[in-house]
């Protein structure tokens, strides 16, 4: 054999050859947190909407201290704010706002907007909060044991998921709510109910990312190495998980404030006196045409919130990687970078590929293909593209 | 593809099979007597009993169940003493509020549905998808970034502040058109049309945010492809090389998106039903949740999960028929 | 794109219309089909960073009918050369300078119509991998007909005609039902072919090929180039080839071009370069280029260690492996049988689809075997579970073909390294980190790298790296998946001659497993050649290469690309008298 003499340090390959591979190191990208935290702060979208979502959440702790300034409180009825003569329309401009109002009174009732509306903005954020947090656990909990388990366990648990992404949240949501006492407290029951019917999106993402983990060439050597399953899930696996996960939170958490708000909107939700956006706009129903102020501002907080929360989302998605939001051209616009030719590399997968008229490989089908019930037609064991983001595949929608 | 059909409607059957289980068990087992709801707050005991008897509450659970899971197949007999209340093949036994059929009540309410649906998928093809291929082609203008941004702003309004909204806008400010109120389309399809058209303007522009984004993204994903690369390398004009190919790659995801988001509207768009008073199966989900009508209440969850579960195989048949290289295995 | 100084000529507008092929045009007859003057092309990276600059001023003429060979490794800027041949960067954001001159039409000042009437017409090109080069969605013969329409008058039934004409002429059979499929329904060598008659559809007067054939099979790589020397000679077009390979370029041209960091390095005719270069930079390209005809470098019989001569450390009998597909069960190792011995390298080589990545792992037990049996130092381990096979997992180690999936991207390489000992849990932290830095050190990185994380390495180190981590386990056998063919050939040379040492020094057991029958041939005592999961002969390096036994083997030889253009002619007309009974692979 030639030996050549062994070179040392970053003589190893020459000088200015660019191998294949560096360009496209898996997931490299996304490797500092310091990185991500770099590309976030330096996007005006993200920086914006994470100031509006700091404000309101800031707001919203503080809704007990800003209602003693204002000298309001959430219940207190004020019969003699509203005019009773045509069906209990607040009195004065913009509806009845006043030194004492700032943002007018509640048609009908007379209690105090601005304080209602911070007190609102408690429970829409308590909620979804705390829905996302369930959704999250139970996701990459039952992802993960799919993923990692053997033959049957993932056919059970993915079987199973496959049937909570189908069936439609919101009807199940509205039916579970009409069957518990009216004792149980509303809004733990709104986290639970929508954390437990929605988790669905989040298990199949970390489990199709544990798949393209497991089959990578690392997780191989560790095994080899010496490290047994829960070590290996523990170092290999879910540091890879953490990217996709938080990008799916981030847009599970608005997803959440709708469902919310829909929800207290049809009147299964939130209960009176409890302020809630969503109940607000199902009164303000009534009184769009009198007291325009009452649908405008309950809609406009919820709308500001949820897009807001929609940007930075979008933002954090683009952060965690780069790569696949460029190729979307969600960040920089119209530029590729210089591709570097791809490398001969001669397919030798681990197992005989299959030529001709079978499926296509696992990554050409498209993220985005919808949740199917039950024996896919999109390959189902398959591994998806690795650390592929949830592309277009929002979470169930709370639709209609 | 027979075979592949027969597979996935059994698996379809089992999904819903276990549906039921899971739906009936939660409405039958929660605290509250259903003899007591079915008869109403003014029953005396004795006429609560009868109630009880007829809906044979006094078996088993499984029992019960199998008793309901008879009904939907063959239909089935409640009889109370001396007289014997029918209910046809697919029974879901009768309403506590208006002792009507669950089947029957939902059949009514279905052609509101269908109308909605229908109107707002055109709208949503049209718009969303009209959309998401002038943003994915005017990447890097001014047309671009207001459309991302409107999209993004669509994709997290509720459905119901949108409506509100449109009803404001349209109806009391502009009074271009009357509130609407539901017509059925057998009674005057004109009107049925004028009254469905806010809905319609909706439920089409909540989703087509929707559907913008997917195409979108499917359009700029082929357009990145190597094969498109191919073409311009061969001279083919960038129109036909975005029309003939980037446009094909977009097709099957949105063909298939449709077909699921169709389907869960069919059971009922629940929101949109109710803000615009619209008399379909949402609207009877969310009236029965409210009067505590348990049978009608599973009854539209189960329709909904059967909705749900064809619509699925449905997409799956149009994503494969759209896409040739997904075999159906 | 352009600011390019274009000298006003006589611009003759290149007919978008010939049917088949456009007159040789008066005005330019005297002019080189090709002609490149300081050709730079640069490209923007994000966040303002300097450009890079992928091409710098280089400079090249091709004359009409002529083959030349633009060869270099990864990152020396030849495929944006070919790119820009075509006007292809335009609209990308790439800055482009110098002129490019293509069949009398200036690119670079050429409008979109002039250039589109050029591409594809004039000059048309092939690409590198052929199933991702094709819409997935239209039938390939639609696709064919649809670029022949593009520049002629045709109607929608002559250009089918006409695709199926090209088709036929490119080897494909019955052609006309097939020119009815879509790619995926086509094996990578047809599908290469299907492009190659989408460049010949429209006649043209330059064929680019990029990497034509560097996703293909070497047997299959034998028949493209084959098919497209021949077309050369039917149609006299010129051809610019694109290639990491000098053995292709050996192949198929006239003249070679060698490129490195965008700059040129040498050019001249073929035989000349290859046979005497002038520059040390391509000398060193050309030493590293493993070689089915140079002479073994390793003794004829392995060398083993005295005290373990005869002893057979791993042992696989007749090992079998089946894959459930859906409902069909593929076998991909087919009773596999054979011994590795301390201290020596046995060569497994097999085309994509062989087994042999399969195989490779049921030997160190990353994969069950369905059946059979392997033994490792006389214990049975084919069925053994994995607490059994614990005290023999770090004794059989592996070094993975993909350097940039074989490390945690989102952990430091020291980390990565230290894995094993960690997992031994025998050592302390202090004595691990030393090891560790050891390791580093051993493979030619670095220590103080420790804390880096592999995206900041090059794909040589990386491999280096998976060596280290394999090592750091203390194994008696490392098998090599493919270890180099990701890598650039001068840096393969390199990784090769480490792994020969380390072999040396520790007396490890390796199975070298490779697509590159050139590569295997000089790093193994004994071979193995493997084809639809069995292994079909077997033998000392130079049995199975000096005296192939099987027809499989022979045919695999015959058809590695060889450095010397005459010899390769030479082979291509005895390949050429072969029976077709693979053309359509």
């Amino acid at each position: 054999m030639t030996t050549t003499p062994e070179p040392r340090l970053a003589a190893a390959s020459p000088p200015g050859s660019v191998p294949a591979g560096d360009a496209a190191a898996p997931a490299a990208a996304a490797s500092g947190a310091r990185q991500v935290w770099r590309r976030l702060r330096s996007r005006p979208s993200a920086v914006w909407s994470a100031a509006v979502l700091g404000l309101l959440v800031v707001l919203a702790l503080a809704a007990p201290l800003l209602a003693a300034l204002e000298g309001q409180d959430p219940d207190t009825y004020h019969d003699a704010l509203v005019d009773s003569a045509r069906g209990g329309v607040p009195i004065g401009p913009l509806g009845g706002v006043s030194g004492d109002h700032w943002l007018g009174v509640e048609p009908g009732t007379g209690r105090d907007l601005f304080v209602r509306l911070l007190y609102g903005a408690r429970v829409s954020l308590l909620v979804a909060v705390g829905a996302t947090v369930v959704q999250v656990v139970i996701g990459v909990l039952v992802g993960l044991a799919a993923g990692l388990g053997n033959r049957l366990v993932d056919s059970v648990l993915s079987r199973f998921t496959d049937v909570m992404i189908a069936l439609p949240m919101l009807v199940l949501a509205i039916a579970l709510t009409a069957v518990v006492p009216a004792g149980f407290p509303r809004p733990v029951l709104l986290v639970l109910v929508i954390g437990l019917l929605n988790w669905g999106g989040t298990s199949r993402i970390v489990r199709a990312q544990t798949l393209t983990l497991k089959q990578l060439d690392f997780v191989a050597a560790a095994r080899l190495g010496g490290s047994g399953r829960w070590r290996v899930a523990r170092r290999e696996l879910l540091p890879s998980l953490a990217a996709p996960v938080i990008t799916y939170a981030a847009i599970l958490l608005p997803s959440n404030i709708v469902i919310e708000a829909s929800l207290s909107f049809l009147g299964v939700g939130v209960k009176p006196p409890t302020p809630s956006w969503g109940q607000m706009l199902s009164t303000a129903q009534v009184w769009f045409r009198a007291d325009p102020m009452y649908v405008l501002l309950p809609a406009g907080l919820l709308f500001v919130t949820v897009f807001a929360f929609t940007v930075l989302g979008d933002a954090v998605r683009t952060a965690l990687d780069p790569r696949a939001a460029g190729r979307l051209g969600v960040g920089r616009r119209g530029k590729r970078g210089p591709r570097g030719p791809r490398k001969a590399v001669a397919a030798t997968g681990a197992a005989p590929e299959t030529t001709s008229a079978t499926a296509p490989a696992p990554d050409s089908t498209p993220g985005s293909v919808p949740a199917p019930v039950s024996g896919s037609a999109a390959p189902p064991p398959g591994p998806g593209p690795a650390s592929a983001p949830p592309h277009h595949d929002a979470p169930e929608d709370p639709a209609s | 593809m027979t075979r592949y059909l027969l597979k996935r409607l059994g698996g379809a059957a089992g999904v819903l099979l276990v549906l039921s289980v899971a739906v009936y068990a939660l409405f039958y087992l929660v605290p509250g007597d259903p003899a007591r709801l079915a008869c109403g707050d003014r029953c005396s005991t004795q006429q609560v009993e009868q109630v009880r008897e007829r809906l044979g509450l006094e078996d088993s659970v499984v029992a019960q169940y199998g008793e309901f899971l008879r009904g939907v197949v063959a239909g089935r007999d409640y009889s109370t003493g001396t007289a014997v209340l029918h209910c046809d093949a697919p029974c879901l036994g009768f309403s506590y509020k208006t002792d009507q059929q669950v089947t029957q009540l939902i059949l009514e309410r279905a052609p509101a549905t269908l109308s909605l649906a229908l109107g707002a998928m055109v709208l949503w093809l049209v718009i969303g998808v009209g959309t998401g291929l002038l943003s994915a082609l005017r990447r890097g203008g001014i047309t671009e970034r207001a459309l991302t941004v409107l999209t993004l702003a669509g994709t997290g309004t509720p459905v119901f502040i949108l409506g509100l909204l449109l009803l404001m806008l349209v109806c009391a400010y502009l009074r271009w058109l009357p509130f609407p109120s539901y017509v059925p389309f057998t009674d005057d399809p004109e009107q049925w049309a004028w009254n469905l058209l806010l809905p319609w303007l909706t439920l089409g522009l909540y989703e087509s945010a929707k559907y913008a984004r997917l195409t979108r993204g499917s359009t700029l994903e082929t357009l990145a492809e190597d094969h498109i690369r191919t073409f311009r390398a061969y001279g083919v004009g960038e129109r036909a090389v975005v029309a003939r190919h980037a446009l094909r790659g977009a097709v099957p995801p949105v063909i298939a998106l449709s077909a699921l988001d169709f389907g869960t509207m069919m059971g009922g768009a629940v929101l949109t039903e109710s803000l615009f008073g619209i008399p379909g199966v949402g609207k009877t989900l969310i009236d029965s949740v409210r009067q505590v009508d348990l049978p009608v209440v599973v009854g539209v969850v189960l329709v909904v999960g059967v909705a749900v579960v064809l619509a699925n195989v449905v997409a799956d048949l149009l994503y494969a028929a759209a896409d040739r290289r997904v075999a159906l295995l | 794109m352009t600011e390019l100084n274009d000298a006003p000529e006589p611009n003759d507008p290149t007919e978008p219309g010939g049917p088949t092929r456009p007159p040789t045009n008066p005005g330019t007859a005297a002019e080189p089909l090709v002609r490149v003057t300081d050709l730079t092309v640069e490209f923007t990276t994000d966040e303002g960073t300097a450009p890079v600059r992928a091409v710098d001023r280089l400079s090249f003429t091709l004359a009409a009918g002529r083959a030349l060979a633009l060869v270099g490794e990864s990152g020396s800027g030849k495929s944006t050369v070919a790119s820009a041949l075509l006007g292809l960067h335009r609209g990308t954001g790439a800055r482009v300078g110098g002129t490019v001159r293509v069949g009398g039409t200036d690119v670079g000042a050429a409008t979109d119509r002039e250039l589109r009437a050029l591409r594809g017409a004039v000059a048309a090109m092939v690409f590198q991998d052929p199933l991702s080069s094709l819409d997935p969605y239209y039938a390939v013969g639609d696709q064919i007909a649809e670029v022949y329409r593009v520049h002629t008058a045709a109607t929608r039934r002559a250009a089918r005609a006409r695709a199926v004409e090209v088709l036929d002429r490119v080897g494909i059979p019955d052609a006309a039902r097939r020119a009815h499929a879509r790619p995926h329904e086509f094996s990578g060598g047809m599908r290469q072919r299907a492009l190659i008659a989408m460049a010949l559809a429209c006649g043209p007067r330059l064929l680019i090929a990029d990497e034509p054939t560097t996703a293909l099979d070497v047997t299959v790589q034998a028949q493209i180039l084959d098919l497209l020397h021949e077309l050369r000679q039917e149609t006299g077009m010129g051809l610019l080839l694109v290639t990491h390979d000098v053995g292709v370029a050996a192949e198929s041209v006239d003249d070679v071009l060698v490129m490195r960091e965008g700059r040129e390095v040498e050019r001249g005719p073929v035989a000349d370069l290859l046979g005497a270069p002038r520059e040390t930079y391509t000398r060193t390209l050309l030493a590293a280029v493993p070689r089915v005809d140079a002479p073994l470098t390793r003794g004829p019989e392995p060398a083993p260690e005295p005290e373990s001569a005869g002893e057979v450390l791993l042992e696989a009998v007749d090992l079998r492996r089946e894959f459930r597909r859906g409902r069909r069960t593929v076998t991909a190792v087919d009773g596999v049988s054979l011994t590795v011995r301390p201290g020596e390298t046995l060569g497994v080589v097999g085309e994509s689809g062989s087994g042999k990545t399969t195989l490779g792992r049921m030997l160190v037990r990353l994969l069950d075997p369905t059946s059979g049996r392997l033994r490792y130092r006389g214990t049975e381990i084919g069925a053994a579970s994995e607490k059994e096979l614990r005290p023999f997992r770090r004794e059989l180690q592996m070094v993975f073909q993909d350097p940039a999936s074989s490390l945690n991207p989102r952990r430091s390489v020291g980390e990565s390294v230290a894995d094993p000992l960690r997992a031994a849990g025998a050592l302390d932290e202090t004595r691990i980190v030393r090891r560790v830095r050891e390791l580093l050190e051993r493979v030619g990185l670095d220590p103080d790298r420790y804390d880096r994380y592999p995206h900041e390495f090059s794909g040589g180190q990386r491999q280096r790296i998976g060596i280290a981590r394999a090592l750091a386990a203390e194994p008696r056998l490392i098998v090599c998946d493919e270890p180099v063919s990701a890598l650039d050939v001068t840096t393969q040379a390199q990784v090769t001659a480490l792994l020969a040492e380390l072999q040396r020094e520790l007396g490890l057991a390796l199975v070298f497993i490779a697509h590159d029958l050139a590569v295997v041939r000089q790093v193994s005592d004994r071979v193995a050649v493997m084809r639809g999961g069995r292994i079909v002969e077997q033998g000392t390096v130079a049995q199975v290469y000096g005296a192939p036994a099987d027809p499989y083997t022979r045919r695999l030889l015959a058809a590695v690309p060889v450095l010397d253009p005459a010899h390769a002619a030479a082979r291509r007309s005895a390949r050429g008298e072969l029976p077709r009974e693979m053309a359509a692979v």
